[in-house]
């Protein structure tokens, strides 16, 4: 018997303008994706004093419709998508029956009737198979629109200012977690204000085959500001920076909202059971068992995804996701810990190789942008 | 082209002998692969190493990876800069990013290394 080839990682739209851009490519969920182009630092920097051009057409984009379409997603995440006006977005997430967390979602509420559910590249099989399998006898069609959309994203406190002359929307009329539809140099465009940097930024939803365009005409006009193409590598430090979870780090199978600090996005108080409702209602009475925090190692040492964390007794918990900082120029982590341990301002010991590195918790975020 | 006067793992560390004492750190190509590097790990003034042995970590934003000694013997200086400056190692690696400097139980070893040729192949071949 032979055995099947491996699977060829998925292109995105961009793929030769990163090659072009002497970008380092990994595989990432199935895609081949850049981590970094000129630096993993200097791209943060970027990002943080400028802006930075994300290429994310890997992600999933879900699209229900229907006059059942809010009802049916109520039923089936843990937020109210209902309760938001049209042109407004919220965080939310996809469990299952015991509260466990099969994706982080943004939802979008674009048309009375329609919402766009956009999904981590990772997950976005089982997203949409779950909502085909929950929407079932209501009145609302899941079509799943993540191949037929590109997906651009500009961060940082010039993304405004660069997007505005390409785009005939008031950039001002969008708020934070709004979505607009206009157009971008021409392209039409879904623009929502929301993004994954802690920065001010769009993300831009346009048709696969204008994603080209799109990214050419936002660089071009974004170069002499300050403007460069940024990778995954920097995504997962601004992101960290920001406190911000990862699917896969923080959230997984096996961790439910409270777990992750995430108890705000369960709106328990909505009408109707949804998938989780009772195990989720008993995490929220009882209190998690383990607890997400924020760590600033206070010796030398980074924590890395994996390295135990202890405290006098012992272990209490592990390392989710950490990096050294390039804005705090501290090494910083995310981790699980018992609750007894999560209060800001305990010291506890990261475990890495064969040293224990003292390790202070901090409330999230590390990085909060300038008012 | 890499340095002439030095000598190479496959590991991608490069050796400097000057008598019976050497100089030791990364090669561009691995300070390359690696990114920028916020992190070394140097091993204490003092200890014993192994021909082939860990002594030392290099850590960039995303990746840890372990330091082989080229050469038997034992740590008489490491280069503190790169506590505060590990971005030395990216920027200056033959230099100013020097990681030890050991003193050589074997001088011998050294010559059994890739010389620069024999690495630029290695690195080329991909």
């Amino acid at each position: 018997m032979t055995q099947a080839p491996p699977p060829v990682p998925s292109a995105t739209p961009l793929l030769d303008r990163h090659e072009a851009l002497g970008a380092r490519l990994i595989e990432f969920a199935g895609w081949l994706m850049p981590v970094s182009y000129t630096g993993i630092i200097e791209e943060h920097r970027a990002v943080r004093s400028a802006a930075g051009l994300f290429d994310l057409s890997h992600m999933g984009e879900l699209v229900v419709e229907g006059p059942e379409a809010g009802a049916g997603l109520a039923a089936a995440l843990v937020s109210d998508p209902p309760s938001l006006a049209v042109g407004r977005a919220h965080y939310s997430m996809i469990c299952a029956p015991d509260g466990g967390i099969l994706d982080d979602l943004i939802v979008y509420r674009v048309a009375p009737e329609r919402f766009m559910v956009v999904a981590n590249a990772s997950n976005a099989e089982v997203v949409s198979d779950a909502l085909v399998e929950r929407l079932a006898g209501r009145s609302a069609v899941l079509d799943d629109r993540s191949l037929a959309t590109g997906l651009v994203a500009i961060q940082g406190p010039r993304a405004g200012a660069i997007l505005q002359p390409l785009t005939d929307v008031d950039l001002g009329t969008i708020r934070y977690y709004g979505i607009a539809e206009g157009h971008v140099a021409g392209i039409p465009a879904s623009i929502a204000r929301t993004g994954y940097t802690g920065e001010d930024g769009f993300e831009l939803f346009v048709d696969v085959d204008r994603t080209g365009d799109a990214w050419d005409a936002v660089l071009a006009a974004g170069r002499p500001e300050g403007l460069v193409p940024v990778g995954l590598g920097a995504r997962d430090t601004l992101r960290l920076e920001a406190g911000m979870p990862l699917y896969g780090n923080e959230l997984d199978r096996h961790t439910n909202p409270y777990e992750a600090g995430l108890g705000r996005v369960v709106k328990l108080e909505k009408e109707g059971d949804f998938v989780g409702r009772s195990a989720l209602e008993k995490v929220a009475h009882d209190g998690p068992s383990r607890r997400l925090v924020g760590l600033v190692m206070r010796g030398r040492g980074i924590a890395r995804h994996g390295h135990p964390v202890l405290d006098a007794g012992g272990r209490t918990g592990e390392i989710t996701s950490g990096t050294m900082s390039p804005t705090l120029g501290e090494a910083i982590a995310m981790g699980y810990v018992a609750p007894a341990d999560a209060e800001p301002a305990t010291m506890l010991d990261v475990e890495i190789r064969e040293a224990r590195v003292p390790a202070e918790v901090v409330s999230l975020p590390f990085y909060r942008r300038p008012a | 082209m890499v340095p002439g006067d030095l000598r190479y793992t496959k590991d991608h560390e490069w050796i400097r002998v000057e008598g019976d004492e050497a100089l030791v750190g990364i090669t561009q190509y691995a300070a390359d692969q690696l990114g920028d590097i916020v992190f070394v790990e140097l091993p204490d003034v003092g200890r014993a190493l192994d021909a082939h042995g860990t002594f030392g970590v290099v850590e960039s934003v995303k990746a840890v990876s372990d330091l082989y000694a080229p050469v038997g013997g034992e740590v008489v200086a490491t280069n503190d800069a790169l506590t505060g400056k590990p971005e030395l190692v990216n920027d200056d690696p033959y230099g100013e990013g020097w990681i030890m400097r050991v003193r050589l139980a074997d001088a011998a070893q050294a010559d059994g290394l890739l010389d620069a040729d024999a690495y630029e192949q290695l690195i080329a071949g991909g």
